[in-house]
């Protein structure tokens, strides 16, 4: 199985490590070359440099090929527009999106792409946290 | 008409000025601080502060009303792209016209069904092709929905169609010639019809079929 990784942060580079590990066959495109020192001294899957907007760069990561792939550069609309590419221009089954932003993470989702938010994930552990320690407020006060 | 514009660039600080002129009420979005600040100067309360691709903005900036038209013409394609979207899909925005910055992003509006963009590059190209008639080939109108191209071509006395019948040219598929200005008067091409040395051809050409299109009747480029 093939998978494709854009985008090489923390996220993008602890994605594609896990991936790899679990024995798929990854392929990794950041626009920066030092961002493959993220992926250890031991990657032996792919890295292409080059923009993933950049369809000449994911042909030459072998989307064609790809069985699912993950979008995760530092740019939410970015991110989108890539998402969306990659659904209906290589008709890849498996698309999961990163979105910081909440409200277009929630709009994108109602319209069938499959995105993470960290922020909302965040919002939600840091409530459940406050409200699992903390003796609750009353409904008066 | 109420007008949202995305981006207060050299685009979308003239066209809000136009507009304004011209009557339209407009609120004009920009995001960074100190052409903001140069903006709010010039325009006052219509310019918003924040960056558009944020739903809350878009809706401060009156998005649910919604606008007649929505310019996105920041410099940034993948934003332009997401406002078009937003405006389109989220509020029923009739009409969004966006800006394309690089023109390799074209096929990702169009697959994205953002119908009307602009594309300087593209459009200084168009201009340039217009200018050169050794070229061979001026594209007089694109017809996006329909995938096909309106193009005139001139005939010279080398090309490989000058002689033929219309019929005989080995054209591409889909393509099709119109009519041939010769000698100042204009004729429907049949496929009887020989073409000349100095014939202005007006033909129909499906969007990838352009260099096979020339191929047979010019020639190759040169």
């Amino acid at each position: 199985m093939r998978a494709l990784v854009i985008g090489c942060g923390r996220v993008g580079s602890s994605v594609a490590k896990g991936l790899a590990a679990e024995g798929w066959d990854v392929t990794v495109v950041d626009e920066n070359e030092d961002a493959l020192a993220r992926l250890g001294a031991g990657w032996r899957d792919g890295f292409v440099v080059g923009h993933g907007m950049d369809t000449t760069v994911l042909e030459s990561a072998g989307v064609a090929e790809a069985d699912a792939a993950v979008v995760a550069t530092d740019g939410d609309n970015t991110n989108i527009v890539i998402g969306q590419v990659l659904q209906k221009r290589y008709e890849i089954t498996t698309v999961v999106v990163r979105v910081l932003d909440p409200a277009r993470a929630q709009f994108y989702a109602e319209r069938g792409m499959q995105t993470i938010c960290p922020t909302q994930t965040a919002i939600a552990a840091l409530l459940d946290t406050v409200r699992a320690t903390a003796p609750q407020p009353s409904a008066a006060s | 008409m109420y007008v949202i514009v995305a981006g207060g660039g050299q685009v979308g600080s003239n066209v809000t000025r136009s507009l304004a002129e011209m009557g339209h009420e407009v609120t004009l979005v920009e995001q960074r601080p100190d052409q903001f600040a140069r903006l709010e100067e010039e325009f006052g309360p219509v310019v918003l502060r924040g960056d558009a691709t944020e739903i809350h903005v878009l809706e401060r900036a009156g998005i649910a009303r919604p606008p007649e038209l929505v310019l996105a013409v920041t410099g940034d394609d993948e934003d332009n792209l997401v406002i078009s979207q937003l405006a389109k899909e989220g509020y029923g925005v009739p009409k969004a016209i966006a800006r394309v910055n690089n023109p390799r992003n074209q096929q990702h509006f169009d697959l994205l069904g953002i119908t009307q963009t602009v594309c300087a590059t593209t459009s200084i190209l168009g201009l340039v092709e217009h200018e050169m008639p050794e070229h061979g080939l001026v594209r007089l109108l694109e017809l996006q929905k329909e995938g096909l191209l309106v193009v005139e071509v001139q005939v010279e006395g080398g090309s490989p169609a000058a002689g033929k019948r219309a019929g005989g040219l080995g054209l591409p598929a889909g393509s099709r010639l119109v009519s041939v200005f010769r000698q100042g008067r204009t004729e429907l091409v049949e496929p009887s019809t020989v073409m000349r040395p100095g014939d202005q051809v007006l033909a129909i050409v499906p969007q990838g079929s352009v260099p096979e299109f020339r191929r047979a009747l010019l020639g190759a480029p040169r």
